[in-house]
């Protein structure tokens, strides 16, 4: 153990570069060293440091609010480090404990007015359902099912109550199974028993969340199983503290809650860069040759299977393939191609960088292919040199750490938060074939001798529909993702739109498009609020798929023909420029608007509806929901 | 006491109660340390279970009144607990 603990160097060292100013270099070092020694006395230091940091950093804000039926207060330094990790800052607030219910169905309570971003109701089962959990022997099955039913109807209320008052999200501890239940080895045989009424509250948990939007089920008995029910426990520390939980496990908590708070923070990356020799299979393919390498069923094979199954999972969610190797092409692509133990083949990759070339210009490139931002990209690697030198190149790129041990890898890519998504649409889960049908447009593309050619050649056809059930989800994730074209960067949740779509003076539309290659899907959302004879758009984004496909101009045109039949006299729209968001600069200014007043944050654009003569290219056949238009 | 269990226990200490290492000695306490509260005296004890790989009892916690104890605690603990 001695030695274990590092020396204080890199502890003075931060502080030094804090001392200096020198906040970048301090935040990068607080990474390292939470990354080599994760734990609660760093956490506390780290914690201090963010402190000292946290306005000075481009760091995600978070206001989470915990509401808990134990101590958690240990738990929160961890958080805040592990999400620093991803770049984010939460800001917390913490119920008393058991006050939970009074602060939710109190439209004034501190839970309200701290105004967060997400809740966590970490309640536990013995607090909950003290009856069902503590005294089950003491309960006839008719009683012990009316406990259950008591229960889960209590949560209902409480979720629609809070409903009511908090557009945020709300994430629900489900309840915990006993681990030695009343009724012993019997207790397994029937639904009635202790561990079936509380897992009959858990299915009601889930159905209400699946109901209710931005309602989420964190799986609480899963995670206690996961480290094993023996080690989670602390009954100790639950007498002494109300601390239900073992010190070694405060860490695995934090880490829960993080992979809902990377989501939701929207630092979660949208493609994951893998390396080859060693990592997508053992050895080396160029020394060992097909023959040599290692991947199939049986050990060592078996742990690079398990690795591209995990591939396989993200690709499902949406999360897009690449490779960047060094490497002779011709020899990898055969092994990719050929190898008969290979789950992972080139049509699940969305690019590939093979070559000798240095990692981080391949993984640039990559990004730029893909059309999405260095910050989005993850990157897999053996090899701790690379690994390094991409991350001092590219400190965007979130490189996952890995041992040495190919057992491990599948593990460090399943757990890691910025793969996590909270819902998935269409879109997501055929990504891979789209970027397939972009590379032959591209390919298309230079054959032309006019853009205008080339969008014909395109066929495009775009359906301009209202809002719905099954696009809301849709409609709030390209908020929250959309950086590029997106003239101000508003982010809003499920619930947000949700309300928004209901207000009269506000509108919503969404554009689908497609070509004569594929299906982009729902590429583009337009938020408009009329206040008098003025049209304000809130939101105008487009996703970076289809940007130069003058499915922009379409899209704004049909705002300002729906604005004008509203009887509005003029459409206006902000430019909030950001660090990503140049390629809509111009956009407004392109298409007839001129410069109206400029504040801090960006400038307004004015396009009188009277004089305008702004209308969708000829190109592309336009669908028109008659609702989209009227409402 | 041996030196280096000291030292492990006074660098999470530093950690735990924000303070540099050179400011605690053995003889530091809840008494002589400001932010040495009941709170960060949990934080301490839940670093240290989590560093040395050990679960300490309520009576254990209660001989923790200085940080030289601390160690002299921790160090009793891991000679008796087959690691």
């Amino acid at each position: 153990m001695s030695g274990d603990h590092n020396p204080p160097n890199r502890r003075t060292e931060i502080d030094a570069h804090i001392a200096d100013g020198n906040v970048d270099r301090a935040a990068s070092e607080l990474r390292e060293l939470w990354r080599r020694e994760p734990g609660s006395a760093t956490a506390s230091f780290v914690s201090a440091r963010l402190d000292q940091l946290r306005d000075k950093l481009p760091l995600s804000k978070f206001k989470l609010a915990i509401l808990r039926s134990f101590t958690v207060e240990p738990i929160l330094p961890l958080l805040r480090a592990e999400a620093f990790a991803y770049a984010i800052e939460v800001e917390i607030h913490l119920g008393d404990f058991n006050t939970y219910v009074q602060e939710i169905v109190d439209a004034g309570s501190s839970l309200y007015r701290f105004a967060p971003n997400a809740i966590i109701l970490a309640v536990r089962a013995g607090d909950v359902a003290p009856d069902l959990a503590r005294e089950f022997a003491a309960l006839s099955p008719e009683a012990a099912q009316q406990a259950a039913d008591r229960v889960a109807r209590n949560y209902e209320q409480w979720v629609h109550s809070f409903r009511q008052h908090s557009q945020a999200v709300l994430i629900i501890h489900s309840l915990e199974r006993p681990a030695h239940p009343s009724l012993g080895v019997l207790d397994s045989q029937t639904e009635t028993g202790q561990s079936g009424r509380i897992r009959q509250i858990n299915r009601e948990l889930r159905r209400v969340a699946g109901e209710v939007r931005g309602v989420y089920i964190l799986d609480y008995d899963a995670l206690v199983a996961r480290y094993g029910n023996a080690h989670w426990h602390d009954e100790r520390k639950w007498l002494m503290a109300r601390l239900p939980i073992a010190a070694d496990h405060l860490l695995h908590m934090a880490r829960e809650w993080t992979r809902f708070l990377v989501p939701l923070a929207g630092r979660t990356c949208k493609a994951l860069v893998v390396d080859l020799d060693n990592t997508l299979w053992g050895g080396i393919i160029g020394e060992d040759g097909m023959a040599g390498i290692k991947v199939g069923a049986e050990y060592p094979g078996a742990a690079f299977q398990a690795l591209q199954r995990a591939l396989l999972d993200l690709a499902r969610r949406g999360i897009l393939l690449a490779i960047c190797s060094k490497n002779n092409p011709d020899d990898a692509l055969e092994a990719i191609e050929k190898h008969p133990g290979m789950l992972v083949r080139a049509k699940d990759f969305a690019a590939m960088r093979i070559n000798w070339g240095d990692k981080s210009q391949n993984l640039r490139e990559i990004a730029q292919e893909l059309n999405i931002g260095i910050d989005a990209l993850a990157f897999l690697d053996d090899n701790p040199f690379e690994r390094e030198q991409v991350r001092a190149a590219l400190p965007e790129v979130f490189v996952i750490d890995i041992s040495g041990n190919p057992l491990e890898y599948a593990g460090a890519v399943r757990d890691c938060p910025v793969f996590e998504r909270l819902s998935l649409s269409a879109e997501d889960q055929q990504r891979t074939s789209m970027y397939a049908e972009q590379r032959q447009r591209s390919d298309a593309e230079h054959n032309f001798q006019s853009k205008e050619d080339f969008f014909r050649y395109l066929e495009q056809e775009a359906d301009l529909d209202p809002i719905t059930d099954l696009t809301l989800a849709r409609v709030a994730q390209l908020t929250q993702k959309t950086n590029q074209f997106n003239t101000t960067t508003r982010r809003y949740s499920d619930a947000q739109i949700t309300d928004l779509a209901k207000q009269p003076d506000w509108h919503i539309f969404s554009i689908k498009v497609r070509d004569r290659f594929g299906d982009h899907g729902l590429v583009g959302v337009a938020i408009t609020r009329d206040e008098g004879d003025q049209c304000e758009i809130d939101t105008f984004l487009l996703s970076c798929r289809v940007i130069g496909r003058t499915v922009e101009t379409a899209l704004l045109a049909h705002l300002a023909k729906s604005a004008a039949e509203r009887g509005c006299q003029r459409l206006i729209g902000w430019f909030l420029p950001t660090k990503k968001n140049a390629p809509a600069r111009d956009f407004y200014q392109q298409h007839g608007f001129v410069r109206g007043e400029t504040s801090n944050s960006g400038t307004l654009w004015v396009l009188d509806l009277k004089t305008s003569t702004l209308a969708s290219p000829d190109w592309i056949k336009l669908n028109v929901a008659a609702a989209a238009t009227t409402r | 006491m041996s030196a280096s269990t000291f030292d492990e226990v006074r660098s999470i200490a530093s950690d735990i109660l924000g303070l540099p290492v050179a400011r605690l000695t053995a003889d530091s306490s809840p008494e002589t340390v400001e932010s040495w509260d009941s709170v960060q005296h949990l934080n301490l004890v839940l670093a240290l279970e989590e560093k040395f790989g050990l679960q300490l009892s309520p009576e254990e916690i209660e001989q923790m009144k200085t940080l030289g104890a601390t160690a002299t605690l921790i160090e009793t603990k891991l000679q008796s607990t087959p690691r």
